[in-house]
């Protein structure tokens, strides 16, 4: 079952561009990764997803309903967490899960008071005292109390430490393992790479690849390290070259005879070949498109 | 009602301080009545000397003398500029506080429509003003029987019904606006109180101006008009009327199609 489906989906706010013909889609019980910088059209996808931005032009559809007719119902089984979790001024942490309760008309105390306890979250505190850190842990408490069927999370380890980032993603695959969709957003990319089954990347507002994240690590570029002397100014296809004294790293998608040639024309002391990991795939993305 | 509740209790603190300062400086004026009454022949006077800053506040036609003169001049003023002010500000930034305090993310992204949000908020500011109101009538009332006068009732309260409807009206037309902010308010809130505050002076002082009394929700809280006539001027409150519920129709209609950046 399809939890997201967008089509086409296109945002534009006056001339400037969000997002153009997004087509996403994400099913059950998928941990997806969103991946892409600043700018590239990720929280205006999850905003129109999210009902706070209407879409220009295409549709957005979650649970099999229409975002922008059915907001409501579809908001009952989702929780978000964003990247800035901001409440009220004068709360307590109790009275803002409480209102985020009251406001879903359900009863999530149980729920809330585990939650707490695993994030280390002391509920009588008052929210203008929090780190950010611990502003993020109500936000996720927020987003998780009502145990949703699908969880948007839009950069949601910045402020956390080590220890609660892990607490944080063995709560997410609980809750993945007992059937909930997730959407990740996120710019850590060894996150995604973790947690993913699949992943998206956007560039420009356009989705530029689309895949498993096994599939996405496939591409034809690999990780070339050469420990010697070689003169690689001639080879075409090098990307995201290190050197160091004796010693050469780089992106490699050209051919692997002319590398061949290279390297044995020259001193070759050591060579390792490896796949490159998410964070170069997603460099090779981007500099592929562009 | 989850967001009623939740908008009164953060609209707590402004609600006590605007109401105990309005209610304090209305007693300190009724306080200060008995003491004023019996030099108010020579204040008639001074009063009267003054041109067209007389005409501005009605004084021209009132008796300050008199209870009733006095409270439609002094209290009047305390009631409408403080009313006024609180009702702006209470409805101006009732729906942009959401963005402008970046809360709309946690607000809008639970299972809550956008008309019952405007719906419940709208409900918050009533009350807030209705029990303002409440609050400021008694301590006037009291007042007046704590200092001895006999208190005339229908004339207070038509005073008092008229600034109630007033601070409505602000409300309605600041509520729209507030659909329309992304950020800062209170700025506006107060200067459209203001500059309708001074439309109605401009309007006391010119003929020609006297229009304007009609796009002013002070133009039917004039104490001189509400005590010689011993009622409400039905024509200008129907305006008010439509002004201040076309703001509520349009915070509707832009608030449920806004996108919250």
């Amino acid at each position: 079952m399809e939890i997201i489906k967008t089509t086409k989906l296109t945002k534009y706010y006056g001339k400037a561009r969000g997002i153009i013909d997004l087509d996403l889609t994400v099913r059950q019980g998928e941990f997806f990764g969103f991946i892409g910088p600043n700018g590239t059209g990720k929280s205006t996808t999850i905003r129109t997803l999210l009902g706070l931005i209407a879409p220009s032009s295409g549709s957005a559809m979650i649970f099999g309903k229409e975002v922008t007719k059915e907001r409501e119902t579809i908001l009952q089984d989702v929780g978000y967490l964003p990247s800035e979790a901001l409440f009220y001024q004068g709360m307590k942490v109790k009275d803002v899960l409480k209102l985020s309760t009251d406001l879903r008309k359900a009863d999530c105390a149980a729920e809330a008071k585990s939650l707490c306890e695993r994030l280390q979250l002391d509920e009588s505190r008052r929210i203008d005292e929090l780190s950010f850190g611990n502003r993020k842990k109500v936000a996720i408490v927020c987003a998780l109390q009502h145990r949703p069927k699908l969880l948007v999370l839009d950069e949601p380890t910045g402020g956390l430490d080590p220890l609660m980032q892990k607490e944080f993603f063995d709560i997410l695959r609980e809750r993945n393992k007992d059937g909930a969709a997730i959407l990740l957003s996120s710019h850590v990319l060894s996150e995604i790479q973790r947690n993913c089954t699949r992943a998206a990347i956007i560039r420009d507002g356009r989705i530029i690849a689309c895949n498993s994240v096994d599939e996405l690590s496939k591409t034809s570029a690999k990780r070339i390290t050469v420990h010697g002397t070689v003169n690689l100014e001639r080879l075409n296809g090098v990307r995201d070259r290190k050197d160091s004294e004796n010693s050469h790293s780089f992106l490699y998608s050209g051919d692997m005879n002319s590398l061949l040639r290279v390297l044995s024309a020259g001193q070759v002391d050591d060579l390792t070949v490896t796949e490159p990991d998410l964070e170069e795939i997603f460099l090779h993305y981007y500099e592929k498109e562009g | 009602m989850t967001l009623v509740k939740h908008e009164l209790r953060q609209g707590r603190t402004a609600f006590l301080i605007w109401t105990a300062a309005i209610g304090f400086l209305l007693s300190v004026c009724i306080f200060l009545f008995p003491e004023m009454k019996g030099q108010m022949d020579s204040v008639n006077d001074v009063f009267a000397s003054m041109g067209s800053f007389t005409a501005a506040f009605g004084m021209d036609r009132l008796n300050f003398g008199t209870l009733t003169g006095f409270y439609a001049v002094e209290c009047g003023n305390v009631l409408g500029l403080g009313g006024a002010f609180y009702a702006a500000l209470c409805a101006v930034g009732i729906l942009s506080k959401e963005e402008k305090e970046r809360t709309a993310d946690f607000l809008l992204t639970h299972p809550v429509s956008r008309t019952r949000i405007i719906t419940e908020k709208l409900i918050a500011v009533l009350i807030q003003i209705t029990a303002m109101n409440i609050i400021i009538y008694a301590l006037s009332v009291g007042s007046i029987a704590a200092v001895g006068e006999e208190i005339p009732w229908k004339e207070i309260s038509l005073l008092h019904i008229a600034y109630y409807l007033l601070q409505l009206e602000l409300a309605g037309i600041c509520f729209g606006i507030s659909a329309f902010l992304h950020r800062g308010s209170v700025g506006i809130g107060l200067g459209i109180a203001a500059v309708m505050y001074f439309l109605n002076l401009i309007a006391n002082i010119s003929e020609t101006a006297e229009f304007l009394k009609y796009i002013t929700p002070f133009g039917y809280c004039e104490g001189a008009d509400i005590v010689s006539s011993g009622n409400l001027d039905g024509a200008k409150l129907a305006v008010g009327a439509v002004i201040g519920i076309s703001g509520i129709v349009i915070a509707y209609l832009k608030y449920t199609k806004k996108d919250i950046r």
